[in-house]
């Protein structure tokens, strides 16, 4: 049982995807500006990402491996996750106007989040089984969505700061970016967890 | 968007006897080299910017790894730029480079194995790198082949040169070398490119653990900003001279 509680601290946390894997940092960069965005797509990614992870590894273990189509392993990847997305969309806008309001315009900026592939194939990578795969995606994109969100509450406050003339804007946030991840680095003292 | 990529595509069919892109090919590659570089102009493609870029090397490796796959993808998806319906251009376009992706990957299995184990996942999270679909969006599905690979090369010699030079900073300040393993991933005759800058150097962990690369790289963008404004100060004071001649 620990074991499984270990995956996911260890995404969240110890091999944070953003800070110590460096995945998924163009939305990172390009949705952080204000707090509530944030919060939408860091939702929506923990969604798709979740059920993403979970499908990948049906088609990679059911479909893949018993015809020695490992190759065929990013392809096939990337169109379940588009159609995950596309189907996500329909789904949320049938069943929960409310929730589609709130992550629509983040579902199909998700195809562009590398994470979402990342994560799958790392699952492969590590020969992870269905529960461990589910939960490593839930913990990456738990992982992701903290990162989001607190970066978003920093970049808030950077607005009125006063901020050297060429830094002002991305580079500032990159600065930003690098102590964040200089703290998430102090989360690998936790060895049990990685 | 698909009704500019669709237009666009149908106007450059009676437009083909004066392909606006032909004589322009000095341009493109400044745009992909400088002033429209991917990473420091665009911002995308970072993760591997960021994710491989320990050592020249490795930045070396990777961006030549994109760069094949732009200038395959350019050219495919300008050759079919007038067969496929815009509604479905993006899966189809997906679909296209993760081929290649793969095509790459496998080519990078069998022949550099010491620099495909290096870089790993990122392989084949070059399928979603943003600047390979977004130049297929923006400039490939509407302009003629020979154009599309020359823009193709030109934005992937302008990631390679940001990753080497991200990775060399990082390199030097983080173990005083340069190129170092060069020889080992890409054959003995890269050996003269290792050099080793500082002796007896320390090492400076975190410029080669992840927060290194954010802070390189945010002093990457400050700096090609800086040199962009200066230019275009140069720019505005060589067209009104007079104001300016009165400082000088």
């Amino acid at each position: 049982m620990s074991h499984y509680l270990f995956i996911v601290i260890g995404a969240v946390l110890v091999n944070n995807v953003v800070f110590v894997r460096i995945l998924g940092l163009c939305p990172f960069m390009g949705v952080s500006k204000k707090l509530e965005t944030a919060v939408g797509m860091g939702l929506a990614t923990a969604f798709v990402l979740t059920l993403g992870a979970g499908s990948s590894y049906l088609i990679d273990r059911y479909l893949l491996q018993p015809n020695d189509l490992a190759y065929l392993r990013t392809l096939s990847f990337i169109v379940v996750i588009a159609a995950i997305v596309q189907l996500t969309e329909l789904v949320i806008q049938k069943s929960s106007p409310l929730l589609h309001q709130v992550l629509g315009i983040y579902l199909p900026l998700i195809t562009t989040n590398c994470a979402v592939l990342g994560i799958p194939l790392l699952n492969v990578g590590m020969g992870h089984d269905l529960l461990e795969s589910l939960l490593f995606g839930f913990g990456s994109s738990a992982g992701f969505t903290l990162a989001l969100i607190l970066f978003a509450g920093l970049r808030e406050r950077l607005e009125g700061a006063d901020v050297p003339g060429p830094f002002k804007g991305t580079a500032i946030a990159m600065i930003t970016a690098a102590f964040m991840s200089l703290a998430f680095m102090g989360f690998a003292g936790l060895d049990r967890f990685r | 968007m698909s009704e500019a990529c669709a237009s666009a595509a149908a106007d450059s069919v009676p437009a083909k006897p004066t392909p606006p892109a032909g004589p322009n090919y000095g341009a493109l590659m400044k745009d992909g080299l400088w002033s429209n570089n991917p990473v420091l102009a665009q911002m995308i493609g970072l993760c591997p910017t960021l994710a491989v870029t320990g050592n020249a090397t490795n930045g070396l490796g990777m961006g030549l790894a994109t760069t094949a796959v732009l200038v395959l993808s350019n050219m495919l998806i300008a050759s079919i730029r007038n067969l496929v319906s815009p509604n479905v251009r993006i899966p189809v376009f997906v679909a296209l480079i993760a081929s290649l992706v793969t095509l790459i990957d496998m080519s990078m299995n069998a022949w550099m194995y010491e620099l495909y184990q290096v870089l790993g996942l990122f392989i084949a999270l070059i399928v979603v790198n943003c600047a390979i679909l977004g130049r297929a969006e923006a400039f490939a599905c509407k302009n003629p082949v020979t154009a599309g690979a020359v823009d193709g090369f030109a934005m992937g010699l302008g990631f390679t040169l940001t990753l080497v030079v991200l990775g060399g900073i990082r390199e030097i300040l983080g173990s005083g070398t340069l190129f170092a393993g060069a020889s080992q991933m890409f054959g003995p005759a890269f050996h003269v490119l290792e050099v080793t800058l500082i002796h007896d150097y320390k090492g400076f962990l975190m410029m080669i653990l992840p927060p290194g690369a954010f802070f390189v790289i945010a002093f990457l963008i400050a700096g090609h900003r800086v040199i962009e404004q200066r230019a275009a100060k140069r720019a505005a004071a060589a067209q009104a001279p007079l104001p300016d001649g009165a400082h000088a």
